[in-house]
């Protein structure tokens, strides 16, 4: 998650929602996103909303679950006075940060608490991020004991140069032992990867995927490097002490991914993401994109109901001062006009394999499909039976046939 | 003599033998406006309190460039003996240009200080204004101008000046406008050795306009010379060019603020105000009569301003368009020469065909525009007028590339000349040589002034002058040669029109008309450019220069492979859509040409790249 905060309106200090937001509610997917925004060291690309000890200002990682806890419990009660109906949450997901850096009985509590405000629907997905370096295996499984179904690990790189140009901490060696004290726990594991890091080579990148596939995890995410303004990675490749990452080399590395993947048996849903099965892909980060309702606990986390988006608080410390007055953390909201939430809709469909119906589309969205099939960006079999879906050039593209299907 | 006049003369009854008529003739970082200043604080017209610097240059550009674009005049008294008499200092544009107005000015005056900075001797363009003057009979009074400075060479710069226009170095005389040294003596010798003006004070009136100057509040202020007989207020005057009639609703002399009076006789200079909005309506060099007892001839001298150059102007929101119309209506009231018609461009859209005077008016103007009227102006490379002949024996006036006929069937192109005047020290003769000759000059002559500067006589396609000229000059020499040109006529050259493609699409705001020999050149210079400029695209775009189906220069941008964000996750949407409503917004300032999308940007650093001749730097 980017760190700055988008601009808004105010928030309502009771966090109340219009009554627009419970129109259609039971057709939608209700999801928990719990930020835990603490890590030991920074990483010189990350712009995520995330502090080391030295930057909390007063906010104590002891007192963070208590706190967000009582963001749980006040959003079951603003939901119901908004007029939402019951919905048990489908999927869980802890993200950072680093989860992990919690002991893991205070994410078990965390996790209590969504299942005694909201309830947990059978089979719920209930996924925590995990650092390799910060994870033991006792964690895992006193994880898995608590409710957790899966878990990802911030992988990144097989390759120590590349690890130490991102500031990755961890041993390589590491990422066997957590997969398999993971499998050991009966929990799913899926692996992140980044490409495009400075001084990384086409061959780097393969090393790194050989080795991520050869630990056979469910479900795979590959992201190009995105240089954040502000990062320390941006300072550097603005200083000219790193080169800029190619938008060619890393095209090439998608491809490479993509061929790498789909040979070993995993399937491509979402531009960045793989799974070995339809029932391992992250039914969580799915409901992002189709448009689900989630409410987001912790400081700067976005929550999205019905049309209404807003963000906390993004500080710790401001978010802590808050949640104690028993005020709603979030800080600036937007109410989506329909013509936003369609264009959210296409530009968040598109990005899956599921796609999007053309039917839904508008005149001009329409329009557009005829010259996407041409410069070979959607899939044309699909697009006659009434589906875009996206080749692996449009993948590569995606952005810029997003902006061809709004075109008015 | 005494810095105050004990008993000035009285405009309307002063005796001819009593004005002295005198201009400044300077290069135009040599010091005028700073001795103009002094004279006035001198003279006791501007109160010390009052005085800022550069008085009389009235406009923001003119005052932080040092260059004077319009010209005024000032009535100062002075007493000479026991004698008071009234100077009249008409400031003159300092820029070739402008030479008409020059011209017209210098034939206000009976005499002239040629003004030379002391450090720095003598320029192309005051050596061009001094022929126009002897031209024009007027005396000279030679005057070196900071003597103050320590890198002063008075010795020096004497002996160059007096063997230029005779007499002897002890006759220049050495001032400091800065300190004031040597002006007083300065002004005794206007009064001692300028003419005094000699007219028929009972003939009917005859006035020469000099300058026609817009004024927001006042309407056209124009500047006249009165040569014979007498203008009085109320008095219904006549434009002998036009034969149009108009009420003097003031008539009066700048002291220098506007100072009604009774009238104007013979020799005075002064201004009249009719309440014309437009200095159309007043035009520079025409004569002005009385209505009721018309003159029969006209003056000598007048001519209508004459476009050299010609470039589009184009608002860089095309929404401005309507603004820029009337930002150009508005300064068309104040600049006699601006001429413009509507233009599109497929790569740059609504605009204006504008002609201009040369290359500082074009620069004046679009500084005008964005400075005064708050508009985004990209102006396209300057061009010059070409007459071709087809082999139909039909002839086209060509002022923008785009009319140039297409086909195998021109018999004749021919071009504008220019005699250029460069001036330069010694030691840079070969390399301005090679210069004048890489753009086609005929060398006519080379004289030493003094002992280590040169004058350097070509002549050359004004085409070329415009192409990026002044500024390889300026380079080529460590900024010390200086340019002057006048037309001379025009020759058959084997010109072409070099057309610029994208994806098979002619982008009209580069084609260019070169010399056949230079197509390739500028090919591959814009191709490559471009290239720079234009963003990848999602398929290969080829960029290519032609001659009409003959492609001379080619590049191609590869495909954009990439172009979609890594993570899309839930506190991303909001960002992402922003970004996406922003591109979206970015996309209406780019220009389709044929499928590809170019920012507007691109075409504006295209077009003005480093070695075009747009970027011409004050003289």
């Amino acid at each position: 998650m980017g760190s700055a905060l988008p601009l808004g309106e105010p928030a309502p200090l009771d966090g109340l929602l219009p009554a627009s937001a419970s129109v259609g509610a039971r057709e939608r997917a209700f999801g928990v996103y719990l930020h835990v925004p603490f890590c030991r060291v920074r990483c010189g690309y990350c712009d995520f909303n995330t502090y080391t000890a030295g930057e909390l200002r007063g906010a104590r990682q002891v007192d963070y679950a208590d706190h967000a806890i009582d963001e749980i419990r006040m959003s079951r009660r603003v939901l119901e006075a908004s007029g939402l109906p019951d919905r048990p949450a489908v999927t869980v997901f802890f993200g950072g940060g680093t989860p992990t850096l919690l002991p893991a009985d205070d994410l078990v509590r965390m996790l209590g608490a969504v299942r005694d405000g909201f309830g947990l629907a059978p089979g719920a997905e209930v996924t925590t991020e995990a650092n390799p370096d910060s994870v033991g295996r006792d964690d895992l499984r006193r994880l898995a004991d608590g409710g957790f179904t899966r878990v990802s690990f911030g992988m990144q790189s097989a390759v120590p140069h590349v690890l130490a140009a991102l500031d990755r901490t961890h041993d390589p060696e590491r990422i066997p032992l957590v997969v398999a004290w993971a499998r050991d726990a009966g929990l799913d594991v899926s692996l992140d990867l980044i490409y495009g890091t400075p001084g990384e080579s086409l061959a780097d990148w393969r090393r790194s995927l050989e080795s991520a596939i050869g630990e056979r995890p469910d479900h795979l995410s590959t992201y190009a490097l995105i240089v954040e303004d502000g990062t320390k990675l941006a300072r550097q490749i603005r200083r000219g002490e790193l080169a800029e990452p190619s938008d060619d080399l890393e095209a090439d590395m998608y491809e490479l991914a993509d061929d790498l993947l789909a040979a070993a048996g995993y399937q491509w849903y979402e531009v960045s993401n793989w799974a070995t099965a339809p029932g391992h892909r992250s039914r969580h980060n799915l409901g992002y994109w189709r448009g689900d309702d989630w409410w987001g606990v912790g400081p700067g986390a976005h929550s999205h109901v019905g049309g209404v988006r807003w963000w906390n608080a993004k500080h710790p410390a401001a978010y802590a001062e808050r949640v104690t007055a028993g005020l709603s953390p979030a800080v600036g909201r937007e109410l989506l006009d329909e013509p936003t939430r369609e264009t959210e809709r296409v530009l968040l469909l598109t990005r899956i394999r599921e796609g999007i119906d053309v039917r839904s589309l508008s005149g001009g969205g329409r329009h557009a499909v005829a010259g996407l099939i041409a410069d070979d960006l959607v899939d044309a079999k699909a697009a006659l039976a009434g589906v875009l879906t996206l080749t692996r050039r449009g993948r590569l593209l995606a952005d810029a046939v997003v902006r061809r299907l709004l075109e008015d | 003599m005494s810095p105050r006049a004990a008993n000035p003369p009285v405009p309307a009854a002063t005796d001819p033998a009593l004005i002295r008529n005198f201009c400044i003739i300077a290069h135009i970082d040599h010091g005028k406006s700073t001795l103009a200043d002094r004279m006035l604080q001198i003279t006791g017209i501007v109160s010390d309190r009052d005085m800022r610097a550069q008085y009389l240059d009235r406009m923001d550009i003119e005052r932080e460039r040092g260059i004077t674009i319009k010209s005024q005049a000032v009535r100062m008294p002075w007493q000479a003996g026991d004698t008071s008499y009234a100077l009249n200092m008409i400031d003159t544009p300092g820029h070739v240009d402008f030479s008409y107005e020059v011209s017209r000015s210098l034939a206000a005056c009976e005499g002239a200080i040629l003004l030379v900075d002391a450090a720095q001797g003598i320029e192309a363009q005051t050596l061009a204004n001094l022929y126009l003057a002897l031209e024009n009979d007027l005396e000279i009074i030679p005057v070196l101008n900071k003597i103050d400075l320590p890198a002063a060479e008075p010795e020096k710069y004497a002996k160059e000046l007096a063997d230029l226009i005779g007499g002897t170095p002890d006759d220049v005389m050495r001032v400091s406008g800065k300190t004031g040294v040597g002006v007083e003596e300065l002004l005794d010798r206007v009064v001692e050795r300028i003419p005094a003006p000699v007219g028929n004070a009972d003939a009917p009136a005859r006035a020469m306009i000099f300058d026609s100057v817009y004024d927001s509040y006042r309407g056209v202020v124009t500047y006249v010379r009165m040569v014979d007989g007498h203008l009085n207020p109320r008095e219904r005057i006549q434009m002998m060019s036009t034969r149009a009639t108009h009420e003097i609703l003031e008539i009066g002399v700048s002291a220098p603020e506007p100072t009604p009076t009774k009238g104007l006789g013979v020799g005075e200079v002064g201004y009249l105000i009719t309440g014309v909005k437009d200095v159309r309506q007043s035009k520079v060099g025409d004569t002005v009569t009385t209505a009721s007892k018309s003159a029969t001839e006209a003056l000598a001298g007048y001519t209508e301003p004459l476009p050299m150059v010609f470039s589009g102007l184009y608002p860089i929101d095309g929404s401005d368009y309507p603004e820029l119309r009337e930002a150009l209506d508005k300064l068309k009231l104040s600049d006699a020469a601006l001429v413009y018609e509507p233009e599109t461009s497929v790569a740059l859209g609504f605009g204006f065909r504008a002609g201009f005077l040369g290359l500082l008016h074009l620069e004046i103007v679009t500084e005008r525009l964005q400075r005064e009227f708050g508009l985004e102006i990209i102006a396209t490379a300057p061009s010059v007028v070409y007459e071709v002949t087809t082999e139909d024996k039909k002839t086209v006036t060509v002022t923008n590339p785009s009319e140039f006929p297409t086909g195998g069937k021109i018999a004749e192109v021919r071009e504008p000349m220019v005699r250029a005047a460069i001036l330069a020290p010694k030691d840079y003769v070969g390399t301005i040589m090679e210069l004048c000759q890489s753009r086609r000059g005929t060398m006519l002559g080379m004289e030493y002034l003094g002992e280590d500067r040169v004058e350097i006589r070509y002549n050359m396609p004004l085409g070329e002058i415009v192409f990026d000229f002044f500024d390889q000059l300026k380079s080529k020499t460590a900024g010390y040669a200086s340019l002057d040109y006048e037309p001379s006529g025009d020759q058959a050259a084997d010109l072409v029109k070099v057309d610029i493609l994208l994806q098979g699409e002619q982008v009209d705001a580069f084609s260019a008309i070169v010399h056949r020999d230079k197509a390739y050149a500028y090919g591959v210079l814009m191709t490559g450019r471009l290239r720079e400029l234009i963003p990848r695209q999602q398929f290969e775009v080829p960029i290519q220069a032609a001659i009409g189906a003959r492609i001379i220069a080619r590049e191609s941008i590869r495909a954009m492979r990439k172009d979609v964000l890594a993570k899309c996750y839930g506190g991303d949407i909001t960002r992402k859509r922003k970004l996406l409503e922003k591109q979206k917004e970015g996309k209406k300032r780019m220009k389709m040409v044929g499928r590809v999308e170019v920012p507007q940007e691109a075409f504006i650093a295209a077009l003005s790249g480093d070695t075009e001749g747009k970027e011409v730097k004050k003289k």
